[in-house]
């Protein structure tokens, strides 16, 4: 581990079953990113009929082959798109695509590491990962179409296939990826834990980490904690689909027949299932609040503000984030009691999700802002996440929840907080790192007008949701047509589908320039945006073990950016001292 | 038509590769790096986040402004006051945190941009603000979280035997609602799914006493004004959702569990017109949790009527046995 040593590697362990860090990295980005753009697609098709409902489309039928008919897809085929987009953007696009991505990359190289605690475990995860993503796609094509229960898969309707079709071969494909996607993410986010407690170099205190750091380290704890029940969820519910068990089963009459299932309960699979997914929020939303931390304080050219209470409030986050499951269940008839204490849970997370907002801005106050396209993301990713953020004080509140609960409010509300954040922040991460990545640069022009033009987009998706979600409006409705009550929203879906076609042209702008700039982009220096950290002293070409020579010592935290002396000038000269800089005789290290 | 839209595809990214080479070189030539960020440059993409607080906002206010009126009209029921209430003054609460940090942040986003001419305020901490920041969220909260919680407990409250109220219950199936009146006897006869055959769609128990007189009807269901009514639900296959959204009300239906929820009906359907000025107005139940292919077609009608008119109707319908 501690020398590097250059042997030829053939062109199979260099690029496939590669045990590097960097190139698994690249793997998961690339996996993640291809994962993404099917599952838009999808959601582009399924906006065509929300927007349109009944009307034909040539995108449809070129696109979904016999799940359509004369260009208007079938109801049960727009669940299955419905349910297919929700499981690929959040596990596969923005659990393994962003902590996949960005854990492998950082890690070793903020922390001053070789490369990842196990090698051969890391290749490993990105392997299963590799063939759940292969699953899910497959699953697609099997007969009786995709799992089509929602990515929630609540039981009967996931366990039944008399319910709808997709719950037969699809739903068993679905729950066999799962369980693959799940031993990734596990093997993954030890070796992150691991990595980090162990392998910092000499001088890396904790409280000398990055943020980013920190924020992939509560990832992974989450994860380990929670996707394991997850797995027992799933595997209960293969047992009951399988073998005749009746975990969540009871009391069913379907397709003219009594089943033999009884005395279990749907509910239990919900608490299960919750008890992965609300903390999957945050296993999908905190990398990218980390990146983001980093990428405002380095481009800010100051400090993070309050860089303990960051790590605090993730660490609040994280830990709330395991007993707030409930208020996804606040009308599943739960004692009245269990809701309140949920409520009281929920709206405590606003504590520390509001002390990171107000960092974030006192951070830019006063900063000296360089405007890369990662910067431009970074603030609108403060911005999906206060305007996300804010409509979870009323889904939160079990009283209020009552009314809106499964409507577009909530479709709305996890969108932008949610998924916007993360992927803005992913976006962020990737035209910040792209030199770490690929040694390359990519185009600032075209990454200014994909930030602009997504955010437009995005807000025109799903800001007129909440709107609908007051008026009424159901989410999972293959079209709203049938309630004359819902006549009048007519032209806001059209507003939204609108939006989403635009959204989805606006990502080939990113396409282009990460395929152009991977390949024939300006070679990168070593240090583009003068940043503090170790990935910064690495020589812009990949080599095994990161670094020539020694691996450099640490002595400060990351963020000694513009720190001036006693007349005001910089100190060493330039607004940014790196990380591997001696402290200086007078020197104030701030407590790091 | 797929050919010339794979040429012009192909046309389009030819263009942008030499647009992007034609860049770099005017750039090396100049002896600057293409992707470094200039002042100007930054001072132009900052001047954009002016622009967009400006555009957010209006958007914002503009949807109020042309879709505000288009949310669920007044609640029809009593707990549906409070309710709404609560409901504004969180959007309130909520809307005004959201324009107030958005103009903090899109102008500090503005103003601080890049200038070689000043120096950034090197400013890590300050545990006064950070405390502020803590603790004004919290007192918000609070007050929510007290209003919600009170709220919370009585409208989970179920209807206390001795008051005089409507005991019905809902059925859900893939994809219809089925209701059934207690009768006189005010209680529900049992029912399992074992006892669906034929007519008796949701398997009550004949041999019940108290199933004798119980009413059950499809497509529509009749509620008195003004009277409590006390709601269990029931599904026979799949989770289905009892919302009725006029009357702030959702329950889910689940197999194998028995569910309940109340709310007392204080406006008529001819009431509910007059004041949504639509003579075709009808309160409805939907199903509100994803149940299968037809799931966005699964409703029944509700009719608020006062309470003679709601026994006359109750009288015309048939019981069980019969």
């Amino acid at each position: 581990m501690s020398t590097h040593h250059h042997h030829h590697e053939d062109f199979l362990f260099k690029y496939i079953f590669s045990t590097d860090h960097k190139m698994i990295s690249k793997q998961f980005l690339i996996t993640g990113f291809t994962m993404g753009f099917i599952g838009l697609v999808m959601s582009t098709l399924f906006r065509l009929q929300l927007g349109w409902p009944g009307e034909s489309f040539e995108m449809v039928e070129l696109l979904m082959g016999s799940w359509q008919e004369n260009g208007i897809m079938a109801p049960d085929k727009y669940l299955a798109l419905v349910t297919m987009h929700g499981t690929i953007m959040v596990f596969f696009l923005l659990t393994a695509g962003l902590s996949g991505t960005f854990s492998n990359l950082l890690i070793p190289l903020q922390i001053g590491a070789r490369d990842m605690a196990s090698g051969f475990l890391n290749m490993l995860s990105y392997w299963f990962f590799f063939l759940s993503s292969v699953l899910m796609l497959i699953s697609l094509f099997v007969e009786g179409g995709a799992a089509s229960a929602g990515w929630t898969i609540y039981p009967p309707l996931s366990a039944l296939p008399q319910a709808i079709p997709g719950s037969g071969a699809g739903m068993t494909l679905w729950l066999f990826s799962m369980a693959i996607f799940i031993v990734s993410s596990l093997l993954g986010s030890l070796n992150y834990i691991v990595t980090i407690f162990n392998m910092r170099t000499k001088g890396m205190s904790m409280t000398r980490l990055p943020l980013t750091i920190w924020a992939f380290l509560f990832t992974a704890i989450i994860g380990v904690l929670s996707f394991p029940v997850l797995l027992s969820a799933a595997l209960l519910l293969v047992m009951d689909r399988m073998f005749g068990t009746s975990f969540y089963l009871s009391d069913i009459y379907i397709g003219g027949q009594v089943l033999d299932h009884a005395g279990g309960s749907p509910i239990l699979f919900e608490h299960l299932f919750w008890f992965l997914g609300h903390p999957e929020v945050y296993i999908v939303l905190l990398p990218a609040l980390g990146i983001t931390s980093e990428i405002i304080s380095t481009m800010a050219r100051k400090p993070i503000f309050g860089y303990r209470a960051m790590i605090g409030s993730m660490m609040a986050i994280g830990f709330l984030s395991f007993i707030v499951w409930g208020h996804h269940m606040f009308v599943t008839g739960m004692n009245p009691f269990l809701g309140a204490v949920f409520t009281f849970t929920t709206l405590l997370i606003a504590i520390p999700s509001a002390v990171k907002v107000f960092n974030y801005i006192t951070t830019l106050w006063k900063g000296n802002i360089v405007y890369s396209p990662a910067t431009l993301f970074s603030v609108g990713l403060v911005s999906t996440f206060i305007t996300g953020g804010v409509t979870g004080l009323v889904l939160g509140n079990s009283a209020l929840d009552i009314n809106v609960h499964d409507t577009y409010f909530v479709v709305g509300h996890f969108h932008i907080v949610m998924g916007l954040s993360a992927i803005f922040g992913m976006f962020a991460g990737v035209y910040h790192w792209f030199p770490k990545l690929f040694g390359r640069m990519m185009n600032n022009k075209l990454g200014n007008l994909h930030f602009w033009t997504t955010i437009a987009s995005a807000y025109g998706v799903f800001f007129p949701m909440h709107f609908l979600g007051l008026a009424g409006v159901p989410r999972r409705y293959y079209t709203n047509s049938e309630f004359p009550l819902f006549d009048n929203m007519v032209d806001i879906n059209e507003f939204v589908s609108t939006f989403a076609v635009i959204a989805l042209v606006a990502q080939l702008i990113f396409m282009f320039n990460f395929i152009y700039s991977a390949f024939r982009g300006p070679r990168a220096p070593q240090n583009p945006w003068k940043g503090t950290t170790l990935e910064w002293t690495t020589p812009v070409e990949h080599i095994h073990g990161n670094w020539y020579g020694e691996i450099p010592a640490v002595y400060r935290w990351p963020y000694d950016y513009s720190k001036v002396d006693e007349n005001g000038e910089f100190l060493y000269g330039d607004d940014y001292i790196m990380q591997t800089t001696p402290m200086g005789e007078n020197e104030n290290d701030g407590g790091h | 038509m797929t050919v010339v839209i794979v040429i012009a595809v192909l046309l389009v990214i030819v263009t942008g590769v030499q647009l992007l080479k034609i860049a770099e070189l005017r750039a090396k030539s100049k002896g600057e790096n293409i992707w470094e960020v200039k002042e100007k440059d930054g001072k132009f993409q900052a001047s954009l986040m002016i622009v967009f607080l400006i555009a957010y906002m209006a958007y914002f206010f503009w949807q109020i402004y042309a879709w505000g009126d288009r949310v669920l009209p007044e609640p029809a029921s009593e707990h549906g006051v409070p309710y709404d209430f609560l409901l504004n003054l969180t959007l309130g609460i909520i809307s005004s945190v959201f324009v107030l940090t958005h103009i903090f942040l899109l102008y500090f986003a503005y103003k601080y941009a890049y200038s070689a001419k000043r120096k950034a305020y090197h400013f890590a901490h300050s545990n006064k603000l950070e405390l502020i920041w803590t603790i004004v969220p919290s007192l918000a909260l609070t007050v929510l979280i007290l209003f919600g919680l009170n709220n919370w407990n009585k409208i989970m409250k179920p209807v206390p035997a001795e008051t005089e109220h409507v005991l019905l219950e809902l059925t859900g199936q893939q994809f219809t609602w089925t209701a059934r009146y207690a009768g006189e006897d005010k209680k529900l006869g049992r029912s399992h799914v074992t006892l669906i055959e034929g007519a008796n769609a949701t398997g009550v128990d004949a041999t019940d006493e108290f199933a004798k007189d119980d009413k059950i009807v499809k497509g529509e269901f009749h509620l008195p004004v003004n009277v409590p009514v006390q709601f269990v639900f029931r599904s026979i296959d799949i989770i289905h959702s009892a919302y009725m959204p006029h009357f702030r009300s959702q329950m889910n239906c689940v197999p194998g569990v028995k569910t309940q929820f109340n709310f007392v009906p204080t406006k008529t359907t001819a009431e509910m017109r007059e004041i949504t000025g639509n003579k075709d107005f009808n309160y409805i139940l939907l199903c509100n949790k994803i149940c299968g292919a037809a799931h966005y077609n699964m409703q029944m009608d509700i009719v608020v009527e006062s309470k003679e008119d709601y026994e006359k109707w109750l009288a015309e319908q048939k019981s069980f046995v019969e």
